[in-house]
């Protein structure tokens, strides 16, 4: 197990995403952020921050994957996270999917499914903190903090305060469980 | 969790989990989305050997919601009426592809046969067998009882649930002692000594045989439907003086609890059990019991199907 980000990282990592947001869609005026829970929903909270003390306030929500995905029937039913979308909608805005870890595509996959059933966002951009590479999908993300090579065996784990009580990132090799 | 045949099969836990996963589906259909893929190439037969117009309308909805396909068959005009047995019914499910079957039978038991019998290998949920369990209902009435209450964790410890009327033919009475008491409610069964069955006593509730007296101590007024379907003897001397004793008439509804609520699983019988009164009054919850069973019974049928251990196997090949 090797830790690869620390909370200072982790901080720098999102404070230049939330620059890079800005600078890419030109201002914040038309931007929704969208955090998949349970850990994008508290990145894409922490950016909204870090947004608001840079630029101003943008509407975040979060938005539950987990009824699009694809892989359902390969494993047992899991509990539904909370979906809340900012009163503003995503009719023609700006969406920035915020995720912890971008892998297979296929969670961002099952958001784009999602936001189909709610309205038509002008574009879909993504952020993850984390990109380990091996897509299944022709899938991207627009705002990386840190590109990772893993080997398929590694399970990378983001740790936050919110939920894991101090912030980190960490690479674990299977063989060593 | 393969199949739903009692609130017996379930954990506290698994209660908890239906009701939160219900939740989150209440909030994502009060938004925009409407229709959820989820099960998408999966059939459900609604089999309904008795009547019945918001349960089975509520599970198909619930399962249109996320795109099953549904097949709706009732016993009235179909071959049960020309003598054709449970077994072979099920076995001609079982040959078109059903993936969930909810069944609604006179027979208490019938959907544990089902289950049980080897016919089919689709997911059986019990939408009400004879006088025994209705365990969706239950599911609902809880859900919608900890939405009233602001219960965010579905604990009721704390809340005095009675129940009034036919308990002995009830078998929503029956899921609701079972569900409400894991739920840590308190649970008073209130009706005429006639009918509360033999060994009630051993379900763990109270018993009152006064709405009167125990009016005043409860928060939750769930009344219940007088079952003339299913006396064959006389029970009370009439509807009249049964109405005199246990129908929720104004005189009751104003010496309830200013904040109890007034429940009924419909189909009423206005003037009988529940007066107009009652049932069309601010503390009345019926109408949301019938929106709550929509979302209530999409994750029963999501924690039945969605997942892999249904009958399915995954399909070779297909990697993560």
């Amino acid at each position: 197990m090797a830790s690869i980000l620390d909370a200072g990282d982790i901080s720098r990592a999102l404070k230049r995403i939330s620059h890079e947001i800005i600078e890419r869609n030109h201002g914040l005026s038309n931007v929704t952020l969208l955090g998949i829970p349970t850990r994008g929903a508290y990145l894409s909270d922490r950016i909204a921050l870090n947004l608001s003390e840079i630029e101003g306030s943008v509407p975040h929500g979060t938005l539950d994957v987990t009824l699009h995905r694809d892989d359902l029937r390969l494993r047992p039913p899991r509990p539904l996270l909370p979906t809340s979308i900012p009163p503003e909608g995503i009719e023609g805005r700006d969406i920035v999917l915020v995720d912890d870890v971008l892998f297979s595509g296929r969670t961002i996959r099952a958001a784009l499914d999602a936001l189909g059933e709610i309205g038509r966002p002008r574009t879909v951009q993504l952020a993850v903190l984390v990109d380990r590479g091996h897509r299944e999908l022709p899938i991207r993300a627009d705002f990386v903090g840190k590109n990772i090579p893993t080997s398929s065996l590694e399970t990378i784990r983001v740790r936050l305060t919110e939920v894991d009580g101090h912030d980190e990132v960490v690479i674990e090799s299977q063989e060593s469980d | 969790m393969r199949h739903l045949l009692s609130i017996n099969d379930i954990s506290t836990d698994q209660a908890h989990e239906i009701l939160t996963t219900a939740r989150e589906l209440d909030r994502v259909s009060d938004g925009q989305i409407k229709k959820l893929p989820t099960l998408r190439g999966r059939t459900i037969v609604n089999l309904f050997f008795e009547d019945s117009t918001r349960t089975r309308i509520s599970f198909e909805s619930a399962a249109k919601r996320l795109s099953a396909d549904v097949i709706n068959f009732s016993a009235k005009g179909s071959s049960v009426s020309k003598g054709e047995s449970l077994k072979d019914t099920a076995q001609t499910l079982q040959a078109m592809g059903a993936d969930g079957v909810i069944i609604r039978h006179n027979a208490s038991g019938a959907a544990q046969r089902l289950a049980d019998s080897g016919w089919i290998s689709a997911s059986v949920i019990n939408a009400g067998d004879g006088t025994h369990e209705h365990p969706t209902q239950a599911l609902l009435d809880s859900y919608t009882i900890a939405e009233k209450f602001g219960r965010e964790n579905y604990d009721l410890s704390g809340l005095t649930v009675g129940i009034v009327g036919d308990i002995l033919h009830s078998r929503v009475a029956r899921s609701n002692v079972l569900l409400l008491q894991k739920l840590g409610a308190t649970v008073i069964l209130i009706a005429p000594p006639t009918l509360i069955p033999v060994g009630a006593e051993s379900w763990g509730a109270k018993i009152s045989y006064s709405l009167d007296d125990a009016l005043g101590l409860l928060d939750v007024v769930m009344t219940l439907r007088v079952q003339h379907e299913r006396m064959s003897n006389y029970f009370f001397p009439s509807l009249q003086e049964y109405s005199r004793g246990y129908g929720l008439d104004e005189v009751r509804l104003n010496n309830m609890k200013s904040w109890a609520v007034i429940m009924h699983p419909g189909p009423m019988n206005r003037g009988v059990e529940i007066s107009s009164a009652a049932a069309d009054s601010s503390q009345s919850l019926v109408l949301r019991q019938v929106t709550n069973g929509v979302f209530v019974r999409m994750a029963v049928l999501y924690h039945l199907l969605g997942g892999s251990q249904s009958t399915q196997q995954p399909e070779i090949g297909v990697s993560l």
